[in-house]
């Protein structure tokens, strides 16, 4: 599964994962492989990502849209809480 | 001669100015890079919520936003992009020209009633409409010195309160759109209320599941894509004016060179009439002395 996260300045990341948990408006809820396609936007917190070796990798992002199409994620947030 | 030691020194002063002018390309040339990687950063993102907007289309249409209420026209806000700097050709002098030039065609009646305003981006409009009394809203000058989203989403959620408050009915953008480094093309864009011709686009046959639900998520997306759009201008105005900025100092140091050629011509003329005069005021002052 491929999971992008864009921002009007940048592309943040970008590449193969396992899973990734996002801070829905209706309660975070976590995406894996063959999830059905869908689009719901995004309260500010933080996006948990699984990459396929096993480790984990968190972005603090300022709200947003999600987008789950044929296993391609595009986490469209409006910006990125740099750490 | 007082001529050689004049054409000396205007030869240094152009020699100088042409120095100045030729990094002053350089660092627009460095900048206007940099300008334009922002622009080429921001296209996914910009691509990915139209797409977004195009599948949620069919709700957008019969939406009732407040962004896309189409209202009497009674208050008009003009948003005027220009840049901080001059030295950069006609690319501050066009927009005002094209900004007065709408007013004149579409809005006098406006001004005269004082129903038209003006946020003005960048100090060179700024310092214009405030100079020739119009109603200038804010200062957004600052925004310039670190273009990024969030410092420009502060300037666009002021209008867009602003219209959602009834404060204006009618929003558009003059600005300089970059094409490139030569190229600008002068632009005027409908900001508020939301066009509709953005709003028709083809949905693509997938059934998405909407959450929270499919209204909520266009009522979020709305005011996204005016944001973007209002810092796309922005961006586009900055890479457009250190493109201008580049032609501008290049045309520049090219006719300073001009310049030094023909000054150096004359002063060599100059010299080498000098050297013949004393050679001809010598030999004739031997032959008198020969002949006496």
């Amino acid at each position: 599964m491929i999971l992008d996260i864009l921002t009007p300045d940048k592309k943040v990341f970008s590449g193969e994962v396992i899973s990734v948990t996002v801070p829905g408006k209706a309660g975070s809820f976590q995406i894996m492989e063959n999830h059905a396609a869908i689009i719901s936007t995004l309260d500010n917190g933080l996006v948990e990502i699984r990459l396929t070796d096993k480790s984990q990798e968190l972005f603090n992002i300022k709200g947003g849209v999600v987008e789950v199409l044929k296993n391609k994620v595009v986490v469209l947030a409006d910006g990125v809480v740099e750490e | 001669m007082a001529n050689l030691k004049e054409v000396r020194l205007r030869i240094a002063s152009v020699k100088s100015t042409q120095q100045i002018t030729k990094a002053m390309k350089m660092v627009s040339a460095a900048k206007f890079r940099r300008a334009t990687d922002a622009i080429v950063q921001m296209r996914p993102y910009a691509n990915k919520l139209k797409d977004m907007l195009a599948n949620l289309s069919e709700s957008v249409a019969d939406m009732d936003n407040v962004f896309t209420q189409e209202r009497e026209l009674n208050n008009v806000l003009l948003v005027v992009i220009t840049s901080n700097r001059g030295l950069a050709g006609a690319f501050n002098n066009n927009v005002i020209k094209a900004t007065n030039a709408l007013i004149a065609e579409k809005y006098a009646e406006h001004q005269k009633q004082g129903k038209l305003h003006i946020v003005a981006v960048g100090k060179k409009s700024q310092d214009f409409y405030t100079r020739n009394k119009f109603q200038v809203i804010g200062n957004n000058n600052e925004v310039f010195n670190k273009l990024n989203f969030t410092n420009a989403s502060a300037i666009v959620e002021a209008i867009m309160d602003g219209f959602a408050a009834g404060k204006f009915d009618h929003v558009e953008m003059i600005y300089n759109q970059f094409k490139n480094a030569a190229v600008q093309i002068l632009t005027q864009e409908q900001l508020l209320p939301l066009p509709k011709a953005v709003q028709d686009a083809k949905a693509s046959k997938v059934d998405y599941l909407f959450e929270p639900s499919k209204e909520e998520i266009v009522e979020e997306l709305i005011p996204k894509s005016i944001r973007l759009q209002f810092y796309k201008a922005l961006l586009d105005s900055h890479a457009a004016e250190h493109g201008a900025r580049m032609t501008a100092m290049d045309k520049a140091t090219d006719n300073a060179g001009e310049l030094l050629r023909s000054l150096t011509l004359q002063y060599n003329q100059a010299r080498q009439a000098a050297i013949t005069n004393e050679i001809l005021e010598i030999v004739s002052g031997a032959n008198a002395l020969a002949e006496a």
